[in-house]
Parts: structure tokens; C-alpha cells; sequence
């Protein structure tokens, strides 16, 4: 019952974002500072996991090849694959659910203890659209920059381990990078980092907007909101997989 | 002027307002006073639409406040202003961008016409100067002030005033109540105040409201607050004992 209330309340507050902005410069002024919050101040974050996570997928293929008959230059073709499949947009999205999820909560739940959305509320200002809707159009714009870069940080993640580790030559790993492409897997990462974005910004914001009671409660906002956008950006990987696959 | 009817206000079985009907007077500084618990804040919230009574209505002038949807609210609410409890300033800007913001919001001035009326509306509430501090930087009357500033910049019809004392010495109360009287005034607003400092009832009551227990109790002017034989009201006013024998001695001297 009560997780149909939220999915319920979920939903109108979705719909109550479309609002006809005030005054568009403020919204594009808030837009601007969500981008530059989410996107210049994730790129560290996002570069240091996906290098980690291609450097890993490269040695691990490499000894899963072991001495059978499957060519070595396999190895960048793998890592090129399932990083711009499935580790980009997923990884990033899940280390973004943290960070920017967290943050998001915490900044809305506080704002709401410190009545300023009463305030702005009672100036007339349409708080749903003002507060959230800068954050989940940012976020859909510059998270699926933040995949693609992953996927590049992945890949050279990959030819580092396998070229300074010996595992392969850097010929192989390039003609491995070089095999197979399929358009149709950019799509599949453009759609998940899509989808999760709008998902962690979304479930953020609204386990923010409507906190209620002390900093305990803001505390535990913040964590379900990370939670719950994790599980829902899992769920979403699973489905979209099935539908693009 | 605004008018509420027959105002109740449930939260599960918990009754907060239990039918409340009164009118708050153009020009005026209209006080709700009651102990705590009383219903003061939700009275406050309903009035502003923060939140829905159960039963009855809020006028504005002609206009049925309670009926209106969210989208038509926006009109009369670009003509509300409020001062809350904890200022509600926006910590991540400075004293001049939470002034100017609802010009930015609302407004289609200069960005000099827009500096013009800061600075001006600073002065009024006697903060020349005080620009480019952030909230953390001021002190908590200051912070006070920046918060009628913010909600007289764009003229409003309505104040809305939540404890504006609280938290505060009483000299600088005494400014704060003394700064909201004139610009009510000034302007020719109606002004409500939700308090619970005797100093505001004393001394900028023009039309108070004693709320006790979801109920209003008596009504009247500051004036008539020290002839009333309310017991309520004398409790609530003349709670210590000290209270108690300064009006006694005034009765007295009015009786010789």
C-alpha cells in the first residue's frame, strides 16, 4: 500500500514538473549550475572507476583465455563491448546514484527544513518545476556525456593493463578494438544512460522534496534515495536489455 | 482585507482548528497570539495555501482563496509576502540575491532598475550596505530584515509574519515590530503576525486574535487587551507574576 502511495506521489510529481517556467532565465540559470554541479564535478569520480573497471575486465578476460584456441586480440574487443554495453552507462550510473544522488537529496531535503521552499512556494513560484526540473533536464544532458567518456576511459583503461601488464601487444588490443563494431550498441548505451539519469535525478529529488521531521530523517532521505536508484537503475538495465537485445 | 470562515483543520484525530472565523483588516498589523500548540502556524499555513483546511474558506477581498486551483493561485500570491520563523533565506546567495530574487522571477526590470530597488529596499529595513554578505555572514535580526525585504520587494498587498521575534533580544525584537508596523503603513497592507511576545502585542496590536486549543478565544485591540475580563487572554498576556502586578498597578493608577 505504501509503496503504491510513493509510486503514485512519484508520478504527479513527474507531471507537475512540466510547468511553464516563470521567468525562462531563471530556469536556464539553474540549469547551467545543476550541469556544471553534476557534470564538471563527476568527471574525476567517473574517469577514476572506469579505468579501474576496464584495466579489471582486460586481465580478467585475459585469464579467462588462459591457452585456448580463441585469438589474444579478443581481449580489446571484449573490453571495447562490455564497456560501451553495459559497464559505461551501468558503473557510472551506480557511482553517480551516490554522488550526485545524494546530493541532490540532501539539498532539497534541507531546503525544505529550512522552509525556503514554503518561501518560495508562497512568492508563487512553482516549486516542482523550478527546483527539480533544471536538475532531471542536466542531468539527461550531461550524464550521457559522462557514459561516453567512461566508455573511452574504460577502453584506455584496458590497453594500459594489457600493454604495460604484457598481456597482449598494442597492435592486438588496437585490431581487437578495431573488430565487430555494431552501431546498435552505442544506441543501447545512449538509451540506458538515458533512462538511469532521468531515474537517479528523479528518485533524488523527490526523496528530497518531500522530507519531513530532523536531520535523522534528512540522513535517511539521502541513503533510500541512493537505494532506491540503484534498484531501479539494476531494474531498468535489466528490462532495457531485454527489449534492445 | 482577508476573511476566513469557519476554518477547521484536522491531522489524522488530532483537531488543530476547530471552526475559526475572524477578518484581518487592511492597513492594519493583525496579530494571532496563543500558547503553543494552539494552532498559530497552521492558521498561518492555511491562510498562504501552504497547506488545505479540512472545512471552510479563505477570502481575499472577493476572491474565494480556498476554492481557486494551484495555477490560479499564482496571481494573488505575487501579492503575498512572508517573513518566516527561521528567515528561510537562501544560504547559497548573497543578502542582494535574495532580495532581487523575486524581481528576477517576476520582473521584467534592468538589471540597474533591479539594483536600484535592493538598494532601496534595503535602506528601509535599514541595511544599507549589507549587499554582498551571504546569511551565514549576518546576525539573526539581520537575517530578519533581509527576510522583509525579500517579501516587500515587489509591494505586496499581504504580510505574513511567522514568530518574526523569535530567537531575538528585545531590543532588536523591538525594531524588527517597529520596521513591520511602518511598512504596513507605509504600504497599506494587511499584516498578520503570528506571535507569541507580549512587547508585539503591546505595542503593534492593532486587531489581535487569541487562539486557545483550535478555538479563537477573544479578539479585540491592544487597548482593550489590559481593561479585558477574558480570563484566557489575562492568562495568556499576564502570565508571570511580575506581568500580573504591573497591570494590577496600572488599574490602579487609573482608578485614582
Amino acid at each position: 500500500m505504501k509503496v503504491l502511495f510513493h509510486f503514485g506521489r512519484y508520478l504527479i510529481f513527474i507531471k507537475n514538473m512540466f510547468a511553464r517556467p516563470e521567468r525562462f532565465s531563471m530556469y536556464w540559470k539553474e540549469t547551467m549550475r545543476q550541469m556544471t554541479d553534476i557534470g564538471v564535478g563527476s568527471i574525476v569520480i567517473v574517469g577514476l572507476v572506469s579505468v579501474f573497471i576496464g584495466a579489471v575486465t582486460a586481465v580478467q578476460f585475459a585469464y579467462q583465455l588462459g591457452s585456448s584456441t580463441i585469438p589474444r586480440w579478443y581481449i580489446g574487443y571484449i573490453v571495447r563491448d562490455i564497456m560501451i554495453i553495459e559497464l559505461a552507462p551501468t558503473f557510472t550510473c551506480l557511482a553517480l546514484a551516490g554522488k550526485v544522488g545524494s546530493n541532490i537529496a540532501a539539498e532539497l531535503g534541507g531546503m525544505r527544513q529550512k522552509e525556503q521552499i514554503d518561501a518560495l512556494e508562497v512568492m508563487g513560484v512553482d516549486t516542482t518545476a523550478y527546483l527539480v526540473a533544471p536538475k532531471i533536464f542536466a542531468a539527461i544532458v550531461v550524464i550521457p556525456m559522462l557514459v561516453i567518456l567512461s566508455a573511452f576511459f574504460g577502453m584506455a583503461g584496458g590497453y594500459i593493463a594489457c600493454v604495460a601488464g604484457n598481456l597482449i601487444s598494442d597492435a592486438e588490443f588496437m585490431q581487437g578494438l578495431r573488430s565487430f563494431f555494431e552501431v546498435r550498441n552505442i544506441t543501447m548505451m545512449m538509451v540506458k544512460a538515458f533512462v538511469f539519469a532521468f531515474l537517479l535525478t528523479s528518485v533524488a529529488c523527490y526523496k528530497g522534496f518531500f522530507v519531513t521531521g530532523g536531520s535523522i530523517e534528512l540522513g535517511r532521505a539521502s541513503t533510500s534515495a541512493v537505494v532506491i536508484a540503484n534498484i531501479a537503475i539494476l531494474l531498468a538495465d535489466y528490462i532495457i536489455a531485454l527489449i534492445l537485445t | 482585507m482577508i476573511r476566513i470562515e469557519n476554518i477547521k483543520k484536522q491531522f489524522g484525530e488530532q483537531k488543530v482548528l476547530k471552526g475559526v472565523s475572524t477578518v484581518f483588516e487592511e492597513g492594519k498589523t493583525n496579530l494571532i497570539i496563543g500558547k503553543s500548540g494552539a494552532g498559530k502556524t497552521v492558521m498561518l499555513k492555511l491562510l498562504v495555501g501552504l497547506i488545505q483546511p479540512t472545512s471552510g474558506t479563505v477570502w481575499y477581498g472577493d476572491t474565494n482563496f480556498t476554492a481557486l486551483t494551484a495555477k490560479q493561485r499564482k496571481a494573488i500570491r505575487t501579492e503575498m509576502g512572508m517573513l518566516f520563523q527561521g528567515s528561510a533565506l537562501f544560504d547559497s546567495m548573497t543578502v542582494e540575491e535574495n532580495v532581487k530574487f523575486p524581481l528576477d522571477m517576476f520582473t521584467k526590470l534592468t538589471a540597474k532598475e533591479k539594483s536600484i530597488q535592493v538598494d532601496q529596499t534595503l535602506e528601509r529595513v535599514e541595511l544599507t550596505g549589507s549587499n554582498n554578505k551571504y546569511p551565514s555572514e549576518v546576525s539573526g535580526g539581520m537575517q530578519k530584515r533581509v527576510g522583509i525585504a525579500r517579501a516587500i520587494i515587489l509591494n505586496p498587498k499581504y504580510l505574513f509574519c511567522d514568530e518574526p521575534n523569535s530567537g531575538l533580544d528585545p531590543t532588536t525584537s523591538m525594531r524588527i515590530d517597529a520596521l513591520i508596523k511602518k511598512i504596513t503603513i507605509e504600504n497599506n497592507m494587511t499584516t498578520v503576525i503570528n506571535t507569541h511576545d507580549m512587547n508585539s502585542v503591546m505595542e503593534i496590536g492593532d486587531k489581535i486574535n487569541l487562539l486557545h486549543f483550535g478555538e479563537l478565544a477573544w479578539v479585540g485591540n491592544r487597548k482593550e487587551v489590559m481593561t479585558s475580563e477574558n480570563d484566557l487572554l489575562q492568562d495568556f498576556i499576564f502570565a508571570s507574576p511580575f506581568l500580573k502586578r504591573l497591570r494590577d498597578a496600572a488599574n490602579l493608577n487609573k482608578l485614582k
